[in-house]
């Protein structure tokens, strides 16, 4: 279960700003999901580990070598706002 | 409408100068040009680039360059990204992305002489089952226009189907590639995981997305994916064992084949059409000199609540990247930095991206972290466990790939946990790592339309070239024609 403290919490931290009737919305929607989930819970993992790696297979290492890369205009040219060949943004910290 | 040439006959066309890539091209921009909008299928047909990459294509060909797909009209999943051709994810945030780079798929389909001609719509990050959850408006089945084609590679598989371009690729994180391939009559191969490089891919879950291709048949998806595998060290994922040959064993049959029938697959969820359909293959491979063999995937069940964890977690590490300041939308009503990156997010992202994002993060937050990622990742060695035992039995699975043939456009969009559930035939695939491919079998009735069904093959790791030559066999062997439906050119 969720309760809409926790949907509102975890909004935070995603970095979604949700308005109220979202946060009704979600916080029925993912109770229904997690009951679901706890499904999960029927199996005992104690013993069993996490599998982290897709396929299995050892690390694929490759040469330390630089290679090419975007030049400054294209890695720029997607941004929102820019100038002086930088990333523009707004303010970060205190008053406009 | 007639389906295009095999991709082996148009490549060798090209080459011969029998006939010119750019007359395949213009072909398939004519047959999208009159069927695509009514299909909804794609998001961006790139006309000049297409004929310009085309008469290249042809000069190349002349020049007597060995090119395995020249001339081969290709639609590309948009989520793969295409330098200077516009790639959205089927999000209002990537609305007026234009790549400064080709996805490594992209620049080897180029090398090998296909010809890009259009990007298909999908669903927004590719979650989705139905193609419904696209910010650009659904897709169409073309066996009935009312219906889904599912998802969320829906406008791929819709393409192919409807004979508008001889072959497809999408992006399979959870069934993606294979559901929508058995809802819409088309052949769909997920390779194993790593078998294809994932640079260039937009990111959805990192551990479980494998591109793929969507064709008309079997031999099509096998040259498709010679040209697409192998190592690549833009991808660290991606396996840099060498590819065997797809193609040489295709025409080998099914003599003395183990396949394995996973009872878990075949339960009372699944619909009686797909079951009948699934069991005719089964029955024409034991004729033929397979053992058919009953097995069990004991953790099956488990595999959506899994999946909708894993999944999600990923996605919501992935997705924190859109922030309105790289690339993307950015908000034009925010007053400092924190909520530049919260309304850019919110006005740029779809109900159910934020879902997934919301679920991911709270899966990963401090304090649930345990009970749901940590606690997954461990089902996820059971359900690996259960395919590992099973191929120590059989060489490979047949089953269903979904529970029902296509379902009508709206009838599952009320309850997101309703749309999940469509995936528990083939979530346990990507969880794994192993591989699958959707292979049409026939047409069944269902709710008032005559709807193809697909079954799945799936194999052990690495064993694509194997799924491949059972696929063609039960596709060489197969009672009904699959056709270009003819609601599709109407």
């Amino acid at each position: 279960m969720i309760d809409r403290r926790t949907v509102e919490q975890i909004a935070r931290l995603a970095r979604l700003e949700l308005d109220e009737e979202r946060v009704v919305k979600l916080t029925d929607e993912l109770s229904r999901i997690l009951a679901h989930i706890d499904k999960l819970e029927e199996l005992d993992v104690t013993d069993v580990p996490p599998l982290t790696h897709g396929t299995g297979g050892a690390d694929v290492y490759r040469a330390d070598v630089a290679g090419p890369v975007l030049d400054r205009d294209d890695a720029l040219r997607n941004a929102p706002d820019q100038a002086d060949g930088l990333f523009r943004v707004p303010r970060v910290i205190g008053d406009a | 409408m007639q389906a295009f040439p095999a991709v082996a006959t148009i490549a060798q066309d090209v080459r011969n100068g029998g006939r010119s890539a750019r007359s395949f091209t213009d072909d398939a921009l004519a047959r999208i040009d009159a069927h695509g909008e009514a299909l909804g299928a794609f998001l961006h047909v790139d006309v000049d680039g297409a004929r310009a990459h085309a008469d290249e294509v042809d000069r190349r060909a002349a020049g007597g360059d060995d090119l395995p797909l020249a001339g081969v009209p290709i639609a590309l999943k948009d989520n793969l990204c295409t330098n200077g051709v516009p790639t959205t994810c089927g999000s209002r945030i990537l609305s007026r992305f234009i790549p400064p780079y080709d996805a490594t798929v992209v620049a080897r389909l180029r090398a090998a002489g296909a010809v890009i001609v259009a990007k298909t719509n999908l669903d927004e990050f590719a979650m989705g089952s139905s193609n419904e959850n696209s910010a650009f408006g659904p897709v169409r089945n073309p066996w009935d226009l009312a219906r889904a084609p599912g998802g969320s590679s829906g406008g791929s598989a819709a393409a192919v189907a409807a004979g508008l371009v001889p072959v497809a690729l999408g992006s399979d994180t959870g069934g993606s590639i294979r559901q929508p391939a058995a809802l819409t009559g088309t052949v769909g191969l997920k390779p194993t995981y790593g078998r294809v490089s994932r640079y260039g891919l937009v990111a959805f879950g990192s551990s479980l997305d494998q591109i793929g291709p969507l064709s008309r048949n079997v031999e099509d998806a096998a040259r498709v994916l010679a040209v697409i595998a192998g190592g690549d060290p833009r991808d660290a994922t991606c396996s840099n064992d060498p590819v065997p040959d797809v193609v040489a064993g295709l025409e080998d049959g099914v003599d003395g084949l183990r396949v394995g029938l996973p009872r878990e697959y075949f339960d009372d969820a699944i619909g009686d059409g797909v079951k009948t359909l699934v069991r005719r293959a089964a029955n024409r491979l034991a004729t033929a000199g397979a053992t058919l063999i009953d097995v069990s995937l004991p953790h099956t069940s488990y595999g959506i609540p899994a999946y909708y964890i894993v999944a999600t977690s990923e996605a919501s590490s992935n997705l924190s990247r859109y922030d309105g300041i790289h690339y993307g939308h950015r908000t034009k009503d925010a007053a400092d930095l924190a909520e530049t990156y919260e309304r850019s997010r919110t006005e740029g992202f779809g109900a159910e991206v934020r879902r997934r994002i919301m679920l991911g993060t709270f899966a990963l937050a401090s304090g649930y972290y345990d009970a749901y990622y940590d606690r997954a990742m461990r089902v996820r060695t059971l359900i690996r466990r259960d395919f590992e035992e099973a191929f120590e039995q059989v060489d490979v699975i047949l089953s269903p790939t979904s529970p029902t043939p296509a379902f009508k456009l709206g009838e599952k969009t009320s309850d997101p946990l309703e749309m999940y559930l469509a995936d528990v035939l083939t979530v346990t695939a990507n969880l794994a790592g192993v591989p699958g491919l959707v292979v049409p079998e026939g047409l069944c009735d269902h709710d008032g339309a005559r709807l193809p069904v697909g079954v799945q093959l799936m194999g052990p790791l690495w064993s694509e070239a194997r799924l491949l030559q059972v696929g063609r066999w039960l596709e060489r062997t197969r009672e009904e024609a699959i056709s270009i439906p003819e609601g599709a050119a109407s």
